[in-house]
């Protein structure tokens, strides 16, 4: 098969999967709508690992290929093509892998649900639209899938449509992303307006260029830029001009905080998990979310050169990591817990943007995706264990019961906080060792902010555990004998992520994060590579780890650990001696900041009354009652006046004729 | 003979037929046969201008005009039957329902 | 004088006597011939300004057809003409202003050189065709106006005949389909009656009375019932009968 075929066929497969269950999933019943779904992820899967060892251990180049010429118009050419290099294969991997976990899990998570047909339809459709995403040539196509999987995510987080709260959730995250999605369309529109086009590679090419002047070269940013004809500014504001390349890659990273929740566009994630648990792995914890992740690093040539944008990515990726953390310590609800760590993880990755060290931040969404998933597949597994309870402190000794869960997710824990030698460890280590070297703007703050995370990571990760699996149950004791491992189709999707989520780190941290890998898709600049100075540390992955356990990070888990189970196992009574200590303190962070009740108090709020006065005194007074209703009346009214020459005598017609008929003589007359 | 003898030659007939309409105010047919006077003094207008411009354009218009009298005595005159089997009679002063 | 000139006093008069014999006659049909008279005079005149192929039409087409027209329609309906005269002297001082206003101000109009000064052109020689001149400038410069004005004319003889045509009279026929359909209960009523009625019924004790009644009137409310629709259906499927001939 050429490359052609395959990349087509690993995207159709899932779509072709999603119709049929679509459409005829009602005829067709419940096992064979899951195969054909899983039959498709399945093909798109191996096309994926192929391509991924391709990348990783043979010598494959990047590949640009145009499958369809959509429309053209000028010098302006719109296609439907596939990049396929480095980053799309281990894109493709991840959400391909993951989505084929997730639909086998969902055999039996959603056994008994009547949207059965429409769920898996649902997943296959995503992953179609997050293949799109990753493997899109151009910006439109990105578009295309940033769209498609805004739209699936709104669908399966209201999948339970009669619930209420789920359908609020699903229209806040619709809401959001559109505000971020407004950046991203900003954003592309620059990078029209500045390089004429819509395709990556012309764009790609044009930086590189850029890039060698200042590498080989030895200019400065600014004049290499100014070679390129690529310093520009836009009009923003009246007259205040930016600096096109800032604008663009502050748009697009608006773009990305929406999609990949940062502060403060974080807000519709946590109520994304109104939606079913595998949902909530699939989209809101490794593949989706990771979008804007995915989509800096793709843009790396542009972004290397704005250290503003990269200052502002830092710092809002800083704020995202630390404060969504210290939200997860105060959550009771199972799945809220892990969703504000997977906000405070993307924090982690976006810093890595921020600091140039694009390969770090991927390697981590890599790693995140597997163990991520995992915690939530066992979250899941743990709620319908306990008939769909997702309070924790309902819970508690769950570990004789559900073997299998609790050692998954003992090591989807373990590798969240980065414990050496698991796979968050390579990942995690890195970004922050990254940050620690970087120079660019607010990497001080980012770096003490990562650092902190990861207290604040181990005490979160250890509550969960240890409420939920250990110490003496909280569920009736009737209920609790009653409650069994979950089948198979549950925990095997566990084990298969769990066993990345120890050795993937191990395995691929090298040649992803130091190698060759990302050669062709990923450009650092030389001044802000701070992983060449990382690398420095890191010999092999055995001394790396070992590196590891005397480092400050491991001192700060260790902590972490330490206060979790102080507080949280061994002296329950310190809770609410906290609790008094620390009221205000909880207070913020139970109320999330209050960025909920800003929202729905100030920016909603203003937004309605601003809508209310321009429906009021803008549609209702001017335009309706003004101009529509206001024209018939003066028509009216003119014509009920007039309307009386017409006497209907045909004599007076005949007079009137005759009197114009005299006036247009005498005007003939004296007309000169 | 000037063109002017012809002018007041036609103004005479569009005077006269003018006046027709205003003084029969109730018999329809008059009124037809008045709009085909003032047509028959249009034309004759034209036919003079036309000779004395020494310009046959003219004469086709009034070609024109012939046509479209035609055309309008054959529909009024079917009009003119139908208010009649309606209304079984032709009173002008009666039919004012387009009243404003 | 020449003689030019008289032809064009004589017919001058004629057609402004005959346009005052139009707006004035008692009786339509007269009120028609003086038009005829008119036109025919108008005629004469358009002769004189050398328009012969026009004159001819004017002739043929107007007094010819349009006329007969006019009287036709005169003749067949029946109109009181007299009543339709009423108010013609009350109207008659207003006519009369308005006359010598408007004909006031086109005579001013034409004695003030405002057209300026147009001389009188030469005769047309003898090989002159008024009718190939005209002919030439219809069929080249105007001849999509031509055609249109073909286009109008038969306008003209769609509208009169579909505004005058009143379809064929109603007509007393018998319709085959109806009489297919036609059912037993359309036709056939059933009355139970008693046969022989005694003197003495009344002195019947009242009991066998009454049974025998109920069921007579649950066969007459049955029967009525039944023909209501079907003398409906009749009716409709008369009128529609009427429509459609």
């Amino acid at each position: 098969m050429t490359i052609q075929a395959q990349l087509l066929l690993a995207v159709l497969a899932p779509l072709v999967g999603a119709i049929i269950a679509g459409l005829l999933g009602k005829k067709l019943g419940k096992v064979t709508t899951h195969r054909v779904t899983i039959l498709g992820v399945l093909v798109s899967f191996v096309i994926a690992v192929k391509w991924f060892f391709v990348f990783l251990w043979g010598d494959a180049t990047a590949v640009d290929l145009t499958v369809y010429e959509w429309a053209s118009f000028g010098d302006v050419t719109i296609q439907i093509g596939f990049m396929l290099d480095s980053l799309t294969a281990i894109m493709m991997l991840v959400v391909t892998f993951v989505s084929l976990m997730v639909h086998i899990y969902s055999i039996g998570y959603m056994h008994d649900d009547l949207g059965y047909q429409r769920f898996f339809s649902y997943i296959s459709l995503f992953t179609f639209s997050m293949l799109m995403l990753v493997m899109s040539n151009n910006f439109l196509q990105l578009f295309f899938g940033w769209e498609a999987v805004g739209v699936v995510s709104y669908l399966l987080i209201g999948f339970w449509y009669q619930k209420d709260s789920a359908i609020f959730a699903n229209m806040k995250a619709f809401l959001v992303n559109r505000v971020g999605d407004f950046g991203f369309i900003l954003g592309i529109g620059g990078i029209f307006l500045l390089f004429g086009t819509f395709d990556y590679a012309p764009i790609f090419t044009t930086m590189g260029v850029a890039q060698e002047l200042v590498s080989l070269g030895g200019q400065p940013q600014e004049n290499a830029l100014a070679l390129m004809d690529l310093n520009k500014t836009f009009a923003v504001w009246g007259d205040i001009e930016w600096a096109a390349m800032s604008f663009i890659c502050i748009c697009l990273f608006i773009g990305a905080m929406g999609k990949s929740a940062q502060v403060p566009l974080h807000i519709w994630l946590p109520d994304s998990m109104e939606g079913p648990t595998p949902i909530s792995a699939l989209i809101h914890a490794a593949t989706m979310v990771t979008a804007g992740v995915f989509m800096v690093a793709r843009m790396s040539p542009l972004f290397e050169f704005s250290e503003t944008a990269l200052a502002m990515i830092t710092v809002i990726g800083a704020i995202t990591a630390l404060f969504m953390g210290l939200v997860a310590i105060v959550q009771n609800d199972i799945k809220r817990i892990i969703a504000y760590s997977t906000l405070s993880q993307l924090g982690y990755m976006v810093v890595a943007l921020g600091v140039s060290a694009y390969s770090a931040a991927i390697f981590h969404l890599f790693t995140h995706a597997f163990f991520k998933a995992l915690l939530f597949l066992g979250a899941g597994s743990v709620i319908i264990a306990l008939h769909h309870e997702q309070d924790i402190r309902k819970m508690g000794g769950l570990y004789k019961k559900l073997p299998i869960t609790y050692w998954c997710t003992l090591i989807g824990t373990l590798a969240l906080i980065g414990t050496p030698f698991f796979s968050g460890f390579y990942s995690k280590d890195t970004i922050i060792s990254a940050s620690a070297e970087a120079s660019g703007g607010f990497s001080g703050f980012a770096y003490f902010a990562v650092l902190t995370g990861v207290v604040v990571t181990a005490i979160y990760s250890v509550r969960l555990l240890l409420i939920v699996f250990h110490g003496k149950t909280r569920t009736e004791e009737k209920q609790f004998q009653q409650i069994q491992e979950s089948p198979r189709v549950i925990t095997w999707p566990l084990i298969a992520l769990a066993i990345p989520s120890l050795f993937a780190g191990f395995v691929f941290g090298k040649p992803l994060l130091f190698g060759s890998f990302f050669r062709d898709s990923i450009s650092v600049l030389e001044e802000h590579n701070v992983l060449q100075a990382v690398e420095a540390h890191y010999t092999s992955a055995i001394d790396f780890a070992l590196h590891g356990f005397t480092s400050p990070v491991f001192l700060m888990l260790i902590l972490g650990i330490v206060i979790a189970v102080i507080v949280y196992g061994w002296a329950p009574r310190f809770i609410t001696m906290w609790a008094i200590f620390l009221k205000p303190v909880k207070k913020l962070l139970e109320k999330k900041y209050f960025f909920d009740d800003l929202n729905e108090k100030v920016v909603a709020r203003s937004g309605r009354w601003l809508g209310q006065v321009f429906w009021r005194y803008g549609d209702k007074a001017i335009i309706d009652e003004g101009i529509i209703d206001g024209g018939t009346n003066t028509v009216k009214s003119i014509a009920s006046k007039i309307r009386k020459i017409q006497t209907g005598y045909l004599y007076h017609y005949a007079l009137m004729m005759v009197i114009g008929l005299v006036a247009l003589l005498m005007w003939l007359l004296f007309k000169g | 003979m000037s063109l002017t003898h012809y002018l007041v030659v036609s103004a005479l007939l569009f005077t006269i037929s003018v006046v027709g309409i205003i003084i029969n105010r109730k018999n329809v047919i008059t009124l037809l046969m008045c709009i085909e006077l003032m047509l028959l003094a249009v034309n004759t207008n034209f036919i003079a201008f036309s000779r004395y411009l020494n310009d046959e354009v003219g004469q086709v218009f009034v070609f024109f005009i012939l046509t479209v009298a035609a055309a309008e005595a054959a529909i009024g005159l079917a009009i003119l039957v139908v208010l009649f089997r309606t209304n079984k009679k032709i009173d002008v002063a009666e039919l004012k329902e387009l009243k404003g | 004088m020449t003689v030019e000139s008289i032809v064009f006093y004589v017919f001058a008069t004629l057609t402004v006597v005959g346009a005052l014999g139009v707006i004035s006659m008692k009786n339509a049909v007269q009120a028609v011939l003086c038009l005829v008279l008119t036109f025919f005079s108008a005629a004469a005149l358009w002769m004189l300004l050398e328009a012969e192929f026009l004159a001819v039409t004017l002739v043929l087409v107007y007094v010819g057809a349009v006329m007969v027209l006019f009287l036709f329609v005169v003749m067949m309906l029946d109109v009181d003409y007299a009543s339709l005269r009423a108010g013609f002297s009350k109207y008659l001082p207003l006519g009369v202003i308005t006359a010598l206003a408007l004909f006031g101000a086109i005579y001013w109009v034409i004695r003030s050189q405002v057209l300026g000064e147009i001389p009188e052109p030469a005769k047309n020689s003898a090989d002159y065709s008024n009718v190939t001149v005209l002919g030439r400038l219809l069929y080249t410069d105007y001849f999509y106006a031509f055609e249109i004005a073909g286009v109008i004319l038969l306008v003209a003889i769609i509208a009169a005949i579909s505004l005058t045509f009143r379809g064929r009279r109603e007509r007393r026929g018998q319709s085959v389909p109806l009489q297919h359909q036609t059912m037993r209960e359309e036709r056939l009523k059933i009355v139970s009656m008693e046969s022989g009625r005694r003197q003495d019924a009344h002195l019947k004790p009242k009991k066998t009375s009454s049974k025998k009644e109920a069921p007579k009137d649950g066969v007459a409310k049955k029967s009525s019932s039944k023909k209501e629709p079907s003398k409906n259906k009749q009716d409709e499927a008369e009128k529609s009968e009427g429509k459609g001939s």
